[in-house]
């Protein structure tokens, strides 16, 4: 193609998305305009729903294709800037938009390791791999180890690597579009998971690439305007600037002066000294549950009775005979109660400085911290580098440069939305600390009031030392409210909240899209045509994809309705496996020629059962299903599995390859082919086109 | 085909920039994260520094990282004969 259409084509997209960008905000003004008159939250809901999914499947329809080069990686001529778009929406997931800030809140330091991993492991995919799989330019990433190491049991490993991690990773998001739709327009959670279904598909099925990639460009844009606008405002608060990102130093100072305040409070030692001695009560009735059922009962009946002789108030009569009635039927009952209290004890001790990085009672616990940080950092560092769907992104671009400039692109929109993360969080949390902590029960903040009766999981204040007086360890929240009630916190109309929402939808959205795509992709590229049916013709591979992209969805959207336990393990699960399974044959293909079939089939094996067999053996949802517990490594977290998997299965490479065969003359020149971006005279064709 | 003398130059110099690239990384993550207790005692734009390396400070380092490489990289493919026909 010419230098003259692809910049042509560059302006013509630079100019659309203007337009577009542009619509959109007129879009919210209107709506902001409309909810003045009246409009009610649901209806706000129900627009921001149906407006941006039409608009997604809008796109997926103008961009509708059967070309194979089109389908499989948008013809190749996506310009770097608008790559580093849609990578940045591909890779932001409902985790990243809505759980990352509450993880900070409620981890503070601890929760970086998430901030560092996501965004540093970029400096991996741009100094490893990008250019050499663009120069490479398939269309998969088992394309790639099949050409490099030769035969079909490698890519077969490729294949079901990819799968895995890809699945794992696709229901945690089918969850989250289901979260969001259910919460913002009162559908059901079933009907709120098939309705963003169908806007995945419209999107995927019609067009492939080319259709994810241009509506994940729109995506794009609406999650970071969304997730700025909040924080500007909660800034201009707090800081009085515009961009507290680069001024939140000083509210951060504060937070950790309250949080002296509070440790040393007497009223929230009051209320920390009821939380232990419930848990002491409950402990030392575990114990004996038998008697102390009986015991407990006798007491709660003679209360009653005392009362009444003593010709007590009807009030406190009526109370204790409520306590009666409220006793645990039976002892099961009453010992699932007393477990509960037990677990009050975490709420007894002081509060955690948010700047203080490996907090632990002692030089042992904090070592043990810091390096779980720093397995985290790892895995998720080396996992980006290794997650199939963002790596399928750099076969996009038109060229080896382009595919550099591209991972800068994509790392710096990614860094926009990861950098206010921190702040979004320390802002939070000095606006509970100053807004909620030490109002009167009465008289809440209305944005607590409303959060705390719509979702006790995400708000819940009980007043334990009856002083009508909140105190910070009366509060319980759970993460995903700091980005949620954000727009409320800071006073912003409903629109905003409307915003939020289709806001965490696209990041859902974009990243199920660019999943989904990569598990049909290894099923109908990879292997059907390379390996079943060689001969099958383009309109029939594209056709089977099509096909195999609705089956894989629906799969999902099973597997996701069964509500599988903790997705935040599954995400975690997904980068250790793709750090173990991918990093070590990627990397050494292109930086050692040496590297041959054996190495990396061994290799590959090997990292991903270590990976697994870690997990296994430490996770609680396998150990209680019957697999024998071990003791943790070092102390990691089964989380941080790859820490393991990932340099066993290179040393594997490494050894295995240097007792086996080197690799023939053409794979050496295949190489070669990949390091050079263009070299006279050579005779390697390796692109697809 | 045979690499000429230009060839084998153009890659060394291209892991000479990788390998300075990765331990410029590797010291704002890894090392950066073993000491971030001790970094916290120095206070930098109001921050903690070892709070405000993890939580802005390396994410900037890194974005330069790529930025430099690519720009590095671009230099070097022209330099060497090897850049691809201006594709915009």
């Amino acid at each position: 193609m010419s230098t003259f259409s692809h910049s042509t084509f560059n302006s013509q997209l630079k100019k659309y998305y203007t337009f577009y960008t542009g619509g959109f905000l007129a879009f919210l003004v209107a709506l902001a305009i409309a909810e003045q008159m009246g409009m009610s939250r649901q209806w706000i809901g129900y627009c921001f729903l149906f407006a941006t999914i039409g608009l997604y499947a809008g796109i997926g329809i103008m961009s509708r294709t059967s070309d194979v080069s089109e389908y499989y990686v948008a013809g190749r001529r996506v310009p770097a800037f608008f790559n580093g778009m849609a990578t940045g929406a591909d890779w932001m997931s409902a985790a990243s938009f809505i759980g990352l800030a509450g993880t900070l809140f409620l981890s503070g330091f601890d929760g970086l390791a998430f901030v560092m991993g996501w965004t540093g492991g970029y400096c991996l995919v741009a100094l490893f791999l990008a250019p050499y799989l663009r120069k490479f330019g398939q269309f998969t990433i088992p394309d790639f180890l099949g050409a490099r190491y030769g035969g079909n049991i490698i890519r077969t490993i490729g294949i079901i690597a990819a799968i895995t991690c890809s699945f794992v990773y696709v229901v945690a998001q089918i969850y989250g579009v289901g979260l969001i739709t259910s919460r913002f327009t009162g559908l059901e959670f079933g009907i709120g998971v098939f309705v963003g279904l169908g806007g995945i598909l419209v999107c995927s099925m019609l067009g492939g690439m080319k259709a994810v990639t241009w509506t994940q460009v729109a995506q794009y844009i609406i999650l970071i305007i969304a997730y700025m606008t909040p924080v500007v405002w909660l800034g201009l608060k707090h800081t009085g600037i515009p961009v507290p990102q680069f001024a939140y130093g000083v509210t951060l100072q504060k937070v950790g002066e309250l949080e002296k305040k509070i440790n040393s409070d007497p009223k929230e030692l009051e209320v920390r000294k009821i939380f232990k001695d419930r848990a002491d009560a409950a402990n030392a009735a575990l114990k004996d549950p038998a008697k102390a059922y009986a015991d407990g009962k006798v007491t709660a009946e003679k209360r009653v009775t005392d009362l009444k002789t003593a010709n007590a108030s009807a009030d406190q009569i009526a109370a204790a005979e409520k306590a009666m009635a409220a006793y645990p039927k039976d002892e099961a009952a009453a010992k699932g109660q007393w477990n509960k209290e037990k677990g009050l004890a975490a709420r007894a001790g002081p509060v955690r400085a948010h700047a203080d990085p490996y907090p632990g009672k002692d030089e042992a616990a904090r070592y043990t911290a810091k390096l779980n940080f720093l397995g985290i950092v790892f895995c998720m560092m080396f996992g980006t580098a290794a997650l199939p769907h963002i790596l399928m992104r750099y076969y996009t671009t038109p060229s080896v440069q382009q595919a550099r400039v591209s991972v800068f692109w994509s790392l710096f929109f990614i860094f926009l939305l990861y950098f206010t993360a921190p702040c979004l969080a320390v802002l939070a949390k000095y606006d509970m600390f100053t807004n909620l902590v030490g109002s009167q029960f009465a008289t809440l903040p209305a944005w607590a009031a409303a959060w705390a009766k719509v979702d006790p999981s995400l708000l819940n204040i009980t007043d334990f030392n009856k002083d009508g007086i909140v105190q910070w360890a009366e509060v319980v929240i759970g993460g995903d409210l700091i980005v949620l009630a954000t727009p409320e916190i800071a006073g912003l109309p409903y629109v905003v909240s409307g915003l939020v929402a289709a806001g965490g939808l696209a990041a859902a959205l974009s990243t199920a899209d660019g999943l989904l795509l990569t598990i049909a992709n290894a099923l109908s590229h990879d292997l059907y045509y390379k390996m079943i049916d060689p001969s099958a013709s383009t309109t029939k591979r594209v056709t089977i994809s099509k096909v195999l992209l609705i089956v894989v969805a629906i799969v999902a959207a099973y597997v996701t309705s069964l509500k599988p336990g903790d997705i935040l393990f599954l995400v975690g699960a997904a980068f250790s496996l793709a750090a173990s399974a991918f990093f070590p044959p990627l990397v050494l293909g292109v930086f050692w020629k040496r590297a041959n079939k054996w190495g990396a089939i061994t290799g590959m094996i090997a990292g991903l059962s270590v990976c697994v067999y870690y997990m296994m053996r430490t996770y609680p949802f396998f150990t209680n299903m019957g697999v024998p517990k071990m003791d943790l490594w070092f102390g990691l977290n089964p989380i941080s599995a790859g820490v393991f998997g990932l340099p066993i299965g290179l040393l594997t490479i490494v050894v295995v390859s240097l007792l086996t065969k080197a690799p023939d003359k053409e794979t050496q020149e295949l190489v070669e082919h990949v390091r050079y971006p263009h070299l006279r005279g050579d005779n390697v064709v390796s692109e697809a086109a | 085909m045979e690499l000429s003398q230009r060839h084998h130059e153009y890659w060394r110099k291209n892991l000479v920039i990788t390998a300075i690239l990765l331990s410029i990384w590797f010291l704002v993550t890894f090392v950066e994260g073993w000491y971030a207790r001790e970094l916290n005692s120095i206070s930098f734009l109001g921050f903690p520094l070892g709070f405000y390396m993890s939580a802005q400070g390396s994410l900037v380092i890194y974005v330069v990282i790529i930025g430099v490489y690519a720009k590095y990289m671009a230099k070097l493919d022209k330099e060497y004969d090897v850049a691809e026909g201006d594709l915009g």
